[in-house]
């Protein structure tokens, strides 16, 4: 059994027997392990799961946070929804593009960064809200993004 | 022993309320929590009608009644959900409960648990929260090894990324594992909620001020805010005011005395031109709408929704096709895609917002506009279609000439200077570059 099998198990083991509940974290996981869910991952979920691949890659396609395709090491996430929109979201979203020589939706040719617009991340007060590796920074503006990119090296 | 904590954030300001000790010593997992335990189902579930606590999530309905609905009669467990899946746009008041007071939360949870005979509790945390997620499945540890959990049984489940999920039969179907799109009602969760059994949904801050009903005792918590809609909650202001965060305040407080005494008035010395009140679902408000008092009937009354109690302050720089096309973007994003009205209507709605936004829409599109409106309210599934909708018409009711100033002068009377010009949704993001695999390796 590999460890990846006995954690989706024991994530099994508290939701009632025979339900799908544990999808979501198993799908996690398998990402976390895989860096984006690969085909394989999508087996080796499905195994430990003991569902179909396909339940498991209809399930991955709904959710925005499953990326099914390989991304950078790093990801920042910057929300362009109305209240950081409002307040300048759109002058970090191009502070950005012009640091890392990418459009929103991208990643870096090496590989160390994808950069994304992203729906309202829950931190409409502190606009604009940018998820870096999913931690949230607060009030980021685009003279702060030359910071934010160089900490991720690359 | 001090005074009962009396608000939701109540304590925060000088205790670190992650901590179980400090909790307690504020008298958290207390007197509250032993009366409610000494209490019958039938007697607590009393107690909370009497409290008439509306729910905060966005559709208002009273937590109390909303428990005796569940059938306690059933032979099947009985499921306590909290909503804290938070997504709506201008929302960000769960999340600060969740930091500061999780065992508030928690506490609640084993309240309202007893109230409706359940052991099994589920959170369920939109995925983007790590950072709460991780205080709160800590607090819920630092719980059980308490021993305060008295057989019930917490666990927080993260979601994954769809605003859908916030929506309460999406979201029982994500903790299924399934993809979150909405049930048919009936039969309502109180019947057949999760696993097809009887089922309480409520929403963060709905859950996290029980506790504080049964300090005070329900008497007392209904004297703060109105009479219909009684207690404090917490709202929450963003967009263009000077000091945008999250205030508690009574029911009832006049939205005016919360953006200019409480958020300091709108920034940069702009003029206000909309409030958009209870997250970016609702209809908004004109200036001379903001002396209503914020409460769910009040607000109700003059054509709006208390919701998700989110205010976001737009002020005189945001031309009103370039807020309705950016909306509308979201809510065809989000939409589940399981009702035709909704995912062909938003899409609709957003190719002709393009076209008037581009100034190559006739007087005719903004007709169909509301056409295409009208033919998703009422015809689907669940709110997400209508959420599109009512905010999208009450900018085009009552800014109707900015939307026809687009058409008749052949383009964006804002020349380029709106606070929202080019606004990027993450639906534009067409271009996808995968990294070449040698790159990752």
């Amino acid at each position: 059994m590999s460890a990846f099998h006995e954690e989706v198990q024991k994530i099994r083991e508290r939701y009632p027997e025979g339900s799908r509940s544990a999808s979501l974290q198993a799908l996690r996981l398998a990402q976390e392990k895989h860096g984006y869910l690969s085909r394989e991952a999508f087996e080796e979920t499905a195994d430990a799961l003991e569902v179909t691949p396909a339940f498991c890659y209809s399930v991955a396609t709904f959710y925005d946070m499953f990326n099914l395709d390989p991304i950078g090491t790093h990801t920042i996430e910057i929300c362009t929804n109305l209240p950081c929109g409002l307040c300048g979201a759109q002058k970090v979203v191009e502070a950005f593009e012009e640091a890392l020589g990418v459009k929103a939706g991208e990643t870096t040719e090496d590989g160390n960064v994808t950069l994304r617009a992203v729906e309202c991340l829950g931190g409409c007060g502190y606009a604009t809200v940018v998820a870096v590796d999913h931690r949230y920074r607060h009030n980021v503006k685009p003279e702060d993004v030359a910071e934010i990119v160089e900490a991720l090296g690359g | 022993m001090a005074e009962p904590i009396t608000t939701l954030l109540g304590g925060t300001e000088d205790h670190d309320l992650t901590k179980i000790a400090e909790y307690r010593a504020v008298g958290g997992y207390g007197a509250g929590l032993e009366r409610a335990r000494a209490m019958s189902s039938d007697e607590l579930i009393d107690e909370l009608q009497k409290a008439t606590l509306r729910g905060r999530g966005g559709a208002g309905f009273p937590m109390g009644r909303k428990a005796s609905l569940i059938d306690r009669k059933s032979a099947k467990p009985k499921y306590l959900v909290v909503n804290a899946d938070e997504s709506e746009p201008g929302a960000f008041k769960d999340r600060q409960v969740m930091a500061t007071v999780p065992h508030r939360l928690i506490e609640g949870c084993l309240i309202a648990a007893h109230a409706i005979e359940s052991s099994d509790v589920f959170i369920y945390i939109r995925g983007e929260y790590l950072t709460e997620y991780e205080i709160l499945a800590a607090a819920v540890e630092e719980a059980r090894k308490a021993k305060l959990l008295g057989g019930v049984e917490i666990t927080v489940h993260r979601g994954a990324g769809a605003y859908i999920c916030g929506e309460e039969t999406a979201l029982l179907e994500s903790l299924e594992g399934k993809r979150g799109q909405p049930r048919p009602r009936p039969p309502f969760p109180p019947i057949q909620g999760l696993y097809m059994a009887p089922t309480q949904i409520n929403n963060v801050c709905t859950i996290a001020t029980v506790p504080l009903i049964l300090d005070m005792g329900a008497e007392e918590f209904a004297k703060t805010g109105v009479p219909s809609s009684p207690g404090t909650a917490i709202f929450s202001v963003s967009g263009n005011v000077v000091r945008p965060g999250n205030y508690e305040l009574p029911l009832g407080t006049p939205m005016r005395t919360l953006i200019y005494d409480y958020a300091g008035g709108i920034a940069d010395g702009r003029e206000l031109k909309c409030v958009i009140p209870g997250g970016s679902s609702v209809p908004a408000l004109t200036p001379d709408q903001i002396d209503v008092p914020l409460d769910y009937d009040s607000l109700g009354a003059i054509g709006t929704f208390f919701g998700a109690a989110s205010l976001i302050v737009v002020d005189d720089r945001c031309c009103m096709v370039q807020l309705a096309l950016r909306s509308t973007k979201f809510y065809m994003h989000e939409s589940c895609g399981k009702c035709t009205p909704c995912r062909v209507g938003t899409r609709w709605m957003v190719q002709i917002l393009e076209s008037v936004e581009a100034g190559t829409a006739t007087r005719a599109d903004l007709d169909l506009l509301e056409n295409v409106g009208d033919n998703i309210l009422g015809k689907v599934l669940c709110a997400l279609g209508e959420f599109a909708v009512y905010p999208v018409d009450s900018y085009l009711r009552k800014w109707r000439a900015e939307f026809e100033a687009h058409v008749d002068g052949g383009g964006c009377p804002f020349h380029g200077e709106s606070s929202l010009e080019g606004i990027l949704a993450p639906s534009d993001m067409h271009a996808h570059t995968p990294v070449a695999q040698e790159a990752l390796v």
